[in-house]
């Protein structure tokens, strides 16, 4: 199964992305920003980074980029679509998901190994977790504070659209500490924390916590094959 | 604007030989200035004149420590390792499986302490290219940076600046920071120093060397456009930019952009991998003056420039202007005919900007044009290699005497439980023995996914190769007290600290970098440390067989007469046949047993004991065993190699009872620990006897380790169990529980920074 990683200028963490995808048994498949064909992959990962330099506002450039018309098109019809702190970030720019992320409260860079709570197994990223489980992955990030309006959040949680909360500790002030969410079909997950980076037992903090969204995609592109 | 004014053409200044020039306002010394004439045989011009007078600086020529850091060379250690020795922008290192690594320190001082954000940040910058112009994809930073007082006016002004500037580049350049130094002395206040290490890997194969060869290559100037920023306060440009009707007072500090950075990257390894670069330099300090003058010096012919095709930022710059321009960012490549499309194929994809600027001939000059006439015509070798050298006079100063006779014996020592227990706290919240974690938080150390250890541990560790686990440890140490107090063996105990913590993780040393920090040279005194500095690491590179493959040195770091404390910093990088064999500081198996291994003696000066319960600095260092450390390392590397060791960490700052709260910390588990009969507790906890590690082992591997550790010779003793009580209990002496040391050991940072 293909999965495609894009890379944006400034993306980041595209390689650990792709090499995730790797290790869960998938296909990485490069996809180049300018580049509108998404080569037939069946699902697509935003990864990590500062995509233009985030310098006009964190995402928003790549989400005018041509392979954003792509995949945005991909995810309506279907597509799993996951982002991944800068491509979460992008996922909001496009409204494929609800809110935005603003500065960090202390208004700083935080870098830590972070526990989670899944609130939805459910999706199309979450199916190998159980509802409630406590994973740790690790959390990089400055514009990691997730905010929407009240109603929105209220929405949010009374559809079960809040995939993860952060367990405990709340490293950037996000509203309801929500890390992240899903589309109301579940096909779209966006989350700041870094599944890809707790993946391998001797690098990162040394969870392979992360490995369970990769696992996941594959069973849900194997279950539409199927269908 | 420029075209108002005379352009100062070699044909103006061979007819203007008695026009007066500012020498003096560059830095430049009235014999330097006359043998520029000599060699030119007329007058420079003044770009010319610009050229020399920043080729010729201390920072760029290394004038004052050339004579001294020959030893280097002269007593490196025969190494089948070394691929790329010093001269080029960073050494070259052979790790097996036909990969190499590379790795350099550099100092950003002293824009760091003007303009701490960005001064941290083209630091980072600077040596990330340096390290990519050698062919290599950078993958780690760490950064060794030291400050005033901790909680000093001017430290809260400096240190986030700098942590926001070291993190704000690295982290948006995607490149995991997986270690280095924060260490605070009142001698740093308003001269903060702030390194930067990067390590990159490449194949053999890739190896790029900066030169320019083969007549009729072009020369192209690639990346960010040329501006205004880092044009040297005192160069030539201030005499020139008195000109009213052009912008003034252009920023010294430059400012950096990491997405260029992180862009110019990725389009350099693609070019490289493409194979359509001959050579390559980076731009740093002396801009283009530089990267022309050494590529067409390493070269076998000369160059060709048209300055007026260079991409400019602000078109009103003058050509001596945007000879020295530091703007960040950029790069020079000398590419064939032949490659130059495929070339701009590749740097277009990347939107990378590009120009071509010249092109390399046979001549043996580097000649710049400015619209069709010449301004510049030398030999490149005398700007770049041919520089001054001096001997400068040295003197062991008066004081050290009475320095090294203070010794710290006299010094009132806690001998009850409660004192030592009460000391213990005090010393574990100090500055510098406090978490660093308020500072390592703001870095990402996982970009790349192939960190292994980064900071708390005792080195970084980083997979290479994910198929047969290959990996490098990097470490950087530095004790400007105990050099100080003895700058030979001070710069040998910074070399044999980083050597050990790389040794602690399991890797085998390899190799050498160093960033010299000191005063002011014109000081005999300060020639002095500098001059035992350099003998004392170079005599103990040859023993443990680690040459030195490159660095940098920082001179003038004082304010008025007071220079900091003499500062080598040394990196060490180590290999690791397979990361999966690394050995973590944590304690984390209840039942393995603690050994110590070394010999502890009652040594104390310079010690942070010394310094934190009583304001003192004196007496000798520790002594420097290079035997002991070489048996040291053997056995941690055999230990991992064999499995017999599940953690380890080295002594050192603050002691045995340091690297025990530390390892109890790291994994909040606990410690029956016992003082060896015979020992005082005070000296068993405190002392900073080297060549010491504390170990955890499986009783399973108890007797295979003692075994070897006899076999060697090598002094270990039984001094605890790891337990999971949550307390860390020297029996008999004193006991503290986890909270208790967590919230000594890192509410120090917090409470001052974020107040």
């Amino acid at each position: 199964m293909r999965i495609g990683v894009v890379t944006f200028p400034g993306s980041l963490d595209d390689r650990d992305a792709a090499r995730a995808v790797r290790l869960a048994g998938g296909d990485a498949v490069e996809l180049w920003h300018a580049d509108a064909d998404l080569h037939g992959v069946d699902a697509v990962v935003l990864p990590g980074g500062f995509s233009y330099g985030d310098y006009l506002r964190a995402g928003a450039i790549a989400g005018m980029a041509p392979v954003m018309r792509a995949v945005v098109d991909a995810a309506r019809g279907g597509m799993p679509v996951l982002g991944i702190c800068n491509g979460f970030q992008v996922l909001c720019e496009t409204h494929l998901l609800p809110g935005a992320m603003i500065r960090n409260d202390r208004l700083r860079f935080v870098c830590r190994d972070q526990p989670l709570r899944v609130e939805n197994a459910d999706t199309a990223w979450t199916s190998a977790y159980e509802p409630g489980e406590r994973i740790v992955v690790p959390l990089k990030n400055i514009d990691g504070c997730y905010v929407a309006d009240e109603r929105t959040l209220d929405q949010l949680e009374g559809e079960g659209r809040v995939a993860f909360r952060y367990d405990g500790h709340n490293p950037n002030g996000s509203l309801r500490d929500i890390a992240g969410v899903t589309n109301a079909a579940g096909n779209v997950v966006g989350l700041m924390p870094h599944p890809e980076h707790a993946v391998e037992p001797t690098v990162g903090p040394g969870s392979t916590d992360g490995l369970g969204f990769f696992t996941s995609v594959l069973e849900t592109i194997e279950g539409m094959a199927r269908a | 604007m420029t075209t108002h004014r005379e352009l100062d053409t070699t044909d103006a200044a061979a007819k203007t030989p008695d026009q007066a020039q500012p020498w003096d306002e560059l830095g430049l010394k009235e014999h330097e200035y006359t043998r520029i004439r000599d060699i030119l045989g007329r007058r420079p011009t003044n770009s010319e004149l610009a050229m020399y007078s920043v080729m010729w600086s201390e920072h760029c020529s290394y004038k004052s420590s050339k004579a001294h850091l020959r030893q280097f060379g002269q007593k490196a250690p025969a190494s089948d390792a070394l691929l790329v020795g010093m001269g080029e922008n960073a050494g070259v290192v052979d790790i097996g499986n036909g990969l190499a690594v590379t790795f350099k320190v550099e100092s950003h001082n002293h824009p760091s302490y003007v303009e701490p954000y960005q001064g941290a940040a083209t630091g980072v910058g600077g040596i990330v290219r340096d390290i990519l112009a050698m062919g290599a994809r950078p993958v780690a930073v760490m950064d060794p940076l030291r400050f005033g007082p901790m909680d000093a006016d001017d430290t809260k002004r400096v240190l986030p600046g700098v942590v926001a500037g070291v993190g704000g580049y690295g982290n948006c350049l995607g490149l995991p920071n997986i270690g280095g130094e924060v260490v605070f002395d009142p001698s740093y206040a308003a001269n903060p120093l702030v390194n930067a290490l990067c390590v990159g890997v490449m194949r053999h194969e890739d190896i790029h060397l900066a030169s320019a060869s083969g007549v009729g290559n072009k020369v192209v100037l690639f990346g960010a456009r040329t501006g205004g920023d880092g044009i040297g306060g005192a160069s030539i440009l201030a005499s020139e930019s008195f000109d009213d009707s052009k912008s003034s007072k252009r920023p010294s500090v430059q400012v950096g952009d990491p997405f260029m950075e992180k862009v110019l990257i990725e389009c350099c390894l693609e070019l490289f991998e493409r194979r359509l670069v001959d050579g390559i330099q980076d731009l740093g300090a002396a801009g283009i003056s530089c990267a022309t003058s050494e590529l067409a010096s390493n070269g076998d012919g000369g160059m060709h420039v048209d300055l007026e095709t260079v991409l400019l930022r602000d078109p009103t710059l003058t050509p001596g202007e945007i000879l020295m321009s530091e703007s960040q960012e950029r790069m020079m490549g000398v590419v064939t005919p032949e490659n130059l499309d495929a070339f701009l194929a590749v740097t277009g994809k990347w939107d990378v900007e590009t120009a071509v600027i010249g092109e390399v001939t046979g001549t043996g000059r580097l000649v710049i044009d400015w619209h069709g006439e010449t301004i510049v015509d030398v030999d490149p070798r005398t700007v770049a290699h041919e520089g001054p050298v001096y001997e400068r006079p040295y003197a062991r100063p008066a004081w050290q005497d009475e320095l090294q006779a203070a010794s710290p014996s006299a010094l009132p020592r806690p001998s009850t439980g409660a004192e030592l227990r009460d000391t213990l706290l005090r010393m574990l919240a100090s500055p510098n023995l406090a978490s660093k974690a308020w500072v390592t938080d703001q870095y990402d150390r996982y970009v790349l996914g192939n960190t292994v250890l980064a900071q708390p541990e005792d080195a970084g560790v980083l997979r290479l190769d994910e198929s047969s686990g290959l990996g490098v440890a990097v470490s950087t140490d530095g004790n400007g007290r105990y050099t100080k107090l003895d700058p030979y063996t001070g710069a040998q105990l910074a070399l044999a600290e980083a050597y050990r913590n790389v040794a602690t993780t399991g890797a085998r040393p390899l190799a050498v970098t160093d960033c010299l920090n000191f005063g002011s040279p014109e000081d005999p005194a300060v020639m002095w440390q500098f001059a035992e500095a350099v003998r004392g690491l170079a005599d103990a590179c040859q023993v443990l067989g680690t040459p030195v493959t490159g660095g940098n040195v920082s001179l003038y770091n004082q304010t008025g007469e007071a220079a900091i404390l003499p500062t080598p910093v040394v990196g060490v990088l180590g290999v690791l046949d397979d990361v999966g064999r690394r050995i973590p500081q944590g304690f984390r198996e209840p039942g393995q047993v603690i050994y110590l291994l070394g010999e502890t003696g009652d040594e104390f000066g310079g010690s942070e004991w010394a310094w934190v319960t009583h304001g003192h600095l004196g007496g000798m260092p520790p002594s420097v065993d290079l035997d002991a450390e070489r048996e040291l390392a053997e056995i941690l590397v055999n230990a991992s190699r064999d499995g017999l060791v599940d953690a380890a960490h080295d002594v050192s700052d603050g002691g045995v009872a340091q690297a025990l709260a530390e390892a109890v910390l790291r994994h909040g588990t606990g410690a029956r620990v016992w003082v060896p009969d015979g020992v005082d507790p005070f000296v068993f906890l405190f002392s900073e006897s080297q060549a010491r590690a504390i170990v955890s082992v499986p009783r399973s591997e108890e007797v295979r380790f003692t075994d070897m550790c006899t076999a060697r010779r090598f002094g270990h003793q039984r001094i605890g169990v790891v337990d999971d009580g949550g307390v860390l209990d020297v029996q008999n002496v004193l006991a503290v529980g986890v909270d208790e040391l967590r919230n000594a050991h890192e509410s120090t940072l917090p409470a001052v920074f974020d107040a």
